[in-house]
């Protein structure tokens, strides 16, 4: 970059910080857009991520701390900066506009292509390939695909969650309906039947049947957990055009909304109904909110149910990437390097399902999720993560996840026609999707 | 310099015709000084975060500014020629629309209304006036919170309707309701402070008016149209513009209530700035937004204060 352009570059940012702060602004006028391995003296190190749990934090700062005391002439001290799920990206984002970008940060799947094709991440592949001892191939290539351009990767994918149904079997049995772990072991695990089974179990509690986890009507892309196994998704393999008219996503979409409005199997718009509190008979959630159950009701967890095509596992994904912004981008990659080497990936696996091959047995994971049997590990996490796919994600996501959420609020009615607002939707996002 | 040296300036300047222009003493200049330093931290306080944002954020419009993209490109007019074919824009300055006529007519009516009622001298006005202005202490998104669980379809408010026998709408998921929503909430959230002003006014009206008027013959309704009225108009002007440009930049409400849905019907003008900056990285049009926004407060409080001779007393 030239001198001028780097110039050019800097001016909004120190300008913006101006506006919030002159605190702000001193720190946006210093560093390098380059960074350098070996800075002049020790740096401190930030990272952004969306938990809150002191156990997670504790075990990031105990291998943070073995990294500065392996290198101190690089290092003198690492900060993890939690920022509440809700507004993580938005607060991130800020953080960028005020020239105050942290190194590292967690990224959500979602917003994986437009970080990446933004050039907002450094370039982590020759870092991570040159650790000694790093073993790059043991990380799937299925899991790295989401960050990676032009064979270059851009964020590691150090969380792999995949998505399940958690079953409240105290209401089910209540509702005189069969056991879903019944069904999975017999091959009838559907869709159709987690329906039926979920409106049967709110008849008769009075509570909700199944509820897909922080949808409310708003994260529609929650929903490719159930429209996934119809063989459905919102657009091509390239983005570049809308599917939500195939006549898989419509009769998906049919599907979701005959559940809610015919069936009582879903809750309706504005109804909230926290499965882990005992409001609904099942949930699709990813496996890490396990650590919200108590024993305050009988539980099990399943995989998700085999819908027209078959069954499709969906996972979330987190990556972590580091900010080109940032100060010290090169030193920033050298702790990631240390922080998801073997060794360290392995500790992190007890909370966060790797993206190593070695690592992915349901022995690793069981140390980390004391309340699910090997055989649920296994069945879910394991399984779970093979031939997955992700949830939706585009390098424009932001626009259309907003412009989706406003067009399908018309199908979220009891009289909607759902091929007319897939249609609708379709013709709106067209743009968006082209760039 | 000396007394008479003073005067002899004084003829000086005389006979030239022109008036002796007083020189500053020492004690002026100690208190030029001392008077500049008192007012320099708030005058650097509006440099720093009132001119520097304004004139940042007029500059910022005029480029093509996506914080994750690193980009920053001269763009000229190019933001102010894109508002102009944005149909989002205009959907949402239509919302804020609808939100600020709603506001304003429920607003300063119950404000006025409640003020009339809890200036009679009976027993427990005090007791009302707390009980109304409390909201206004408390926490914005703590009360948006509370509201957005009463007004679920199965919420405090639709269960209170099911004990008399109506069954509620889905208060949030209904373009009409939802927006109707918003104005509740916002009104029982901010009408208690309009409620003390305009009770500070009315407690301003002498009573021998209006007694004389009442020995006159008027009734109620004209004594207060004709003689309370126009006696507080100053406070009516200052209650209606805080109310209008406070309904401008409505913001936690809609994020905590709808989120700017169902659709886009409730998705404001400070909303929409919100999602092209912070969700969308688009800085450089949500800058040219914030100008907008700012050309329309001026031009709307510049216009009800042109007004104001028209209505407000003594004020032609």
């Amino acid at each position: 970059m030239s001198t001028s352009a780097s110039r050019r570059r800097r001016l909004p940012l120190t300008a913006g910080a101006g506006i919030a702060a002159v605190a702000l602004v001193l720190a946006g006028c210093s560093g390098s857009p380059e960074g350098t391995a070996t800075p002049d003296e020790p740096v401190e190190l930030r990272m952004t991520v969306w938990t809150a749990d002191e156990t997670q934090l504790g075990l990031f700062q105990e291998i943070a701390d073995e990294y500065v005391a392996e290198n101190p002439e690089l290092v003198s001290k690492v900060t993890f900066e939690p920022i509440p799920f809700d507004d993580y990206t938005t607060t991130l984002t800020t953080q960028l506009a005020g020239g105050n970008a942290p190194d590292l940060g967690w990224i959500l799947e979602s917003y994986a292509p437009e970080f990446v094709s933004s050039g907002a991440l450094y370039d982590i592949t020759g870092t991570l390939q040159d650790h000694e001892g790093y073993e790059y191939d043991d990380l799937l290539d299925s899991s790295l695909a989401l960050w990676q351009q032009d064979d270059k990767l851009f964020a590691y994918p150090f969380s792999n969650s995949p998505f399940a149904v958690f079953v409240n079997t105290d209401q089910i049995a209540a509702a005189g309906q069969p056991n879903p772990a019944d069904l999975v072991a017999s091959g009838d695990w559907t869709f159709d039947a987690a329906r039926d089974i979920s409106a049967a179990s709110a008849a008769t509690s009075g509570k909700q049947g199944l509820v897909v986890r922080d949808f409310d009507y708003k994260v529609w892309e929650n929903l490719a957990t159930i429209w996934s196994s119809f063989g459905a998704s919102p657009w091509s393999e390239d983005g570049a055009s809308c599917t939500l008219t195939d006549p898989e996503m419509v009769d998906a979409m049919t599907w979701i909304h005959d559940a809610i409005f015919v069936d009582g199997a879903m809750p309706e718009p504005g109804v909230t109904a926290d499965f882990f509190a005992g409001d609904a008979a099942m949930t699709i959630t990813q496996i890490s909110r396990a650590s919200a159950l108590d024993d305050s009701f009988g539980w099990d967890v399943v995989p998700l149910p085999d819908g027209p095509e078959g069954r499709q596992n969906v996972i979330g994904q987190a990556g972590i990437g580091v900010f080109a912004n940032a100060e010290n981008p090169g030193v920033a990659a050298d702790f990631l390097a240390f922080f998801t080497e073997p060794e360290n990936a392995e500790k992190l696996a007890a909370y966060f399902p790797p993206p190593r091959e070695s690592l992915l047995n349901a022995e690793t994971l069981a140390a980390g999720n004391p309340r699910l049997t090997e055989e649920q590990l296994q069945a879910v996490v394991v399984d779970g993560i093979q031939d997955a796919v992700t949830k939706p994600a585009h390098p424009n996501f932001a626009k259309i996840q907003d412009t989706v959420r406003a067009q399908l609020d018309a199908l979220w009615t009891a009289d909607a026609d759902v091929e007319s607002v897939l249609g609708s939707t379709c013709e709106t996002i067209a743009p968006l999707l082209e760039g | 310099m000396t007394s008479s040296a003073v005067l002899a300036a004084a003829d000086t300047a005389e006979r030239k015709g022109r008036p002796a222009r007083p020189r500053r003493s020492a004690a002026t200049r100690q208190d030029w000084i001392v008077g500049y330093t008192m007012v320099a931290p708030v005058v650097l306080g509006a440099v720093a975060f009132v001119i520097v944002p304004l004139v940042a954020v007029l500059w910022f419009s005029l480029h093509d500014w996506n914080v994750l993209a690193n980009t920053f490109v001269f763009s000229g007019i190019d933001n102010y020629e894109r508002m102009l074919a944005d149909p989002g824009l205009r959907d949402s300055l239509l919302a804020s629309l609808w939100f600020s006529i709603g506001l304003v007519v429920l607003n300063v009516t119950l404000a006025l209304f409640l003020a009339v009622l809890l200036n009679q001298k009976l027993p427990g006005t005090t007791t009302f006036r707390t009980f109304f202005f409390s909201p206004v202490v408390v926490s914005l998104v703590a009360w948006t919170i509370v509201w957005s669980f009463l007004l679920q379809s199965d919420g405090g408010i639709n269960g209170f309707l099911a004990t008399v026998g109506i069954e509620g709408p889905n208060w949030l998921r209904n373009d009409v309701t939802a927006m109707l929503a918003v104005i509740v909430v916002q009104v029982f959230k901010n009408v208690g402070l309009n409620l003390i002003l305009f009770l500070a006014a009315l407690q301003g009206v002498p009573e021998e008016i209006g007694e004389a008027a009442r020995i006159d013959g008027a009734g109620a309704w004209r004594r207060f149209r004709s003689i309370t009225l126009p006696m507080i108009s100053p406070t009516i002007l200052l209650v209606m513009i805080l109310t209008i440009v406070g309904s401008l930049e409505v913001f936690a409400q809609i994020a905590v209530l709808t989120g700017g849905g169902p659709g886009n019907s409730t998705t404001v003008l400070v909303y929409y700035l919100y999602q092209q900056a912070f969700r969308f990285n688009d800085f450089g049009y949500a800058s040219a937004i914030a100008v907008l926004m700012f050309l329309i407060v001026l031009v709307l409080t510049l216009v009800q204060w042109q007004t104001r001779k028209r209505w407000v007393f003594n004020e032609n």
